[in-house]
């Protein structure tokens, strides 16, 4: 058989659309160090490379005292007591506005409640935290409230949308058998979503946990306030160890997080 | 079987969640001591004066010519904080990104010389990762404000760095969970990582990567906003100075208009995503 003749190279056409967002991109990262007045090469001068060394240095070594390690762990377990009470009323509250959100109530109640889920979750977890230490005093009870007033917000809509597509086909069943509006709800509708809604919150908790450990900073109790703390006065080596297990917490939290979803993910299937 | 098994058959679970009902009041009551849950404190006098009052100068917006000048210089601040530091870590996330990706590992092709190194080089690049997006960025910003100063080069920095962690790892992770074969035929076949990656991975990828990078740009947007609150500047500093002032008018002022850059922000990314689709 003869060879067939090889192929004109054909050039793909050319992408004019995506070429322009990329220049648009490109200007975009261009104004924006231009605005910000950013010199990174001020960074790398031998001067500032020093005074970055020295500045590192004095975190070393992290003060270990056991005194001052009761003090960190007493810190992480406020912290994560703090993450878990937030996201459980959270969890509540979100799982409470999800009924009207999901439409059950009629649609005037579906929007009022979109609009009040829709503010609760705009308003970051910092910006409540300001707002919350103001009305409950500084203290951990503060960053409780901080993290349920957001995650509620972000926990009814996803719970909200979960219900919304959830078949309605058993809970209808047990209406039309006779039953009352809550238990229909209870044994019809909630088996299907409930699986979701707690991997929701899991992986919510999991995300303040984080959070709760920089809500501190406003002075919300836990290892961010600690940190806070010993940065302003100077001591860096008590700042080294709250770091230290800042990073340990979230590192187990990840670990840990990991394997419970793979659990989860197993015994669904 | 009896009858009375047969006329009231008992819940099989019942014994199970009373267990676990019982455990858990057992932890809560402790946890809410630990955190010093006092409902009542919300209804002390003195600071429901002191929040109502704040509350009360919400409405009307502070709108003085002064105060809008200085929310728009901080509105741009914020984006302009965001795009440079998503830039910076796109920067950093990249490389990291490429040694990491078993799908573009030579080495692990086959048994030879390089194995036990190049292994050793992708755990090292992985820690790297992990460490940069260990700490939430407020709490990198709260440093490098203290390295640096005040202002938003703290806050770009802090990104780059969380981000860049971020964006490594999920880059690694597209990289790795499509269809690898065409860049394994290219490696076998003698091809170098970088144009396995151009024309193995990426005509598969390069749509989910690039929407990854404009969700987080629209993350980071959100991200500069509360970083402002330790120093790094935009409009979170200033709204933390407003709050410190109790000034309502100014808040809610700002408040709005962080919203409307969130709306925005949202907007943005889904049109740059639906044309890169």
């Amino acid at each position: 058989m003869r060879a067939s003749a090889p192929a004109p190279a054909v050039r793909p056409a050319r992408n004019w659309a995506g070429m322009a967002v990329l220049a648009g991109v490109l200007a975009a990262v261009v104004a924006s160090f231009a605005w910000l007045a950013l010199d990174l090469r001020a960074l790398f001068t031998a001067e500032a490379l020093a005074s970055m060394a020295h500045f590192v240095a004095e975190f070393f070594p992290p003060d270990l005292s056991p005194a001052f390690l009761a003090k960190v762990g007493w810190g992480t377990v406020q912290t994560l007591v703090v993450s878990a009470l937030g996201t459980l009323m959270a969890f509540a509250a979100g799982a409470l506005m999800a009924l009207p959100a999901a439409g059950r109530w009629g649609l005037p109640a579906r929007a009022a409640a979109r609009f009040i889920l829709n503010l609760l979750r705009s308003v970051p977890e910092l910006v409540w935290g300001v707002l919350m230490v103001l009305l409950a005093g500084l203290g951990p009870f503060a960053g409780v409230l901080a993290l349920a007033l957001h995650t509620s917000g972000v926990l009814g809509r996803l719970f909200a949308e979960a219900l919304e597509n959830a078949p309605p086909a058993p809970e209808q069943a047990l209406r039309l058998g006779g039953s009352g509006a809550a238990a229909a709800l209870a044994y019809g509708s909630l088996p299907l979503v409930w699986p979701q809604w707690l991997a929701y919150g899991l992986y919510r908790w999991e995300m303040n946990i984080r959070m709760a450990a920089a809500l501190g900073f406003v002075g919300a109790g836990g290892l961010g306030q600690m940190l806070y703390f010993h940065l302003s006065l100077f001591q860096q080596a008590q700042a080294a160890t709250v770091i230290g297990a800042m990073f340990v917490l979230v590192v187990l939290v990840d670990g840990g997080s990991a394997r419970l979803r793979r659990t989860l993910v197993a015994a669904q299937a | 079987m009896t009858a009375r098994t047969m006329a009231q058959p008992r819940d099989p679970l019942a014994r199970g969640r009373l267990t676990a009902l019982v455990l858990a009041l057992a932890l809560l009551w402790p946890a809410l001591h630990i955190a010093q849950f006092n409902p009542a404190a919300l209804f002390d006098a003195t600071s429901l004066g002191v929040m109502g009052g704040f509350l009360a100068g919400f409405f009307p917006p502070a709108t003085d010519a002064g105060f809008l000048s200085l929310l728009a210089r901080a509105t741009l601040e914020t984006l302009a904080m965001a795009t440079a530091g998503m830039a910076l870590a796109f920067v950093l996330a990249v490389p990291l990104a490429l040694v990491v990706t078993r799908s573009l590992s030579i080495s692990r092709i086959g048994p030879g010389a390089g194995r036990g190194p190049a292994a050793a080089l992708r755990a090292g690049a992985r820690l790297v990762l992990t460490v940069f997006r260990a700490c939430p960025e407020v709490v990198w910003a709260l440093l490098f404000v203290r390295a640096f100063g005040l202002g938003p080069a703290a806050g770009v920095l802090a990104l780059a760095i969380t981000y860049g962690g971020m964006l490594g790892k999920v880059y690694a992770e597209i990289l790795e969970s499509g269809d690898t074969r065409p860049a394994r035929a290219l490696l076998e076949a003698g091809s170098g990582r970088i144009a396995a990656l151009g024309y193995g991975l990426l005509p598969g990828a390069a749509q989910e990567l690039a929407s990854y990078t404009v969700y987080r740009w629209e993350c980071a947007v959100r991200a500069s906003v509360v970083m402002g609150f330790v120093g790094a500047g935009g409009l979170g500093q200033l709204m933390d100075q407003s709050m410190k002032m109790l000034n309502g008018g100014e808040t809610s002022a700002i408040l709005v208009v962080f919203l409307l850059l969130v709306l925005l922000a949202d907007g943005i990314s889904a049109v740059l995503r639906k044309v890169l689709a």
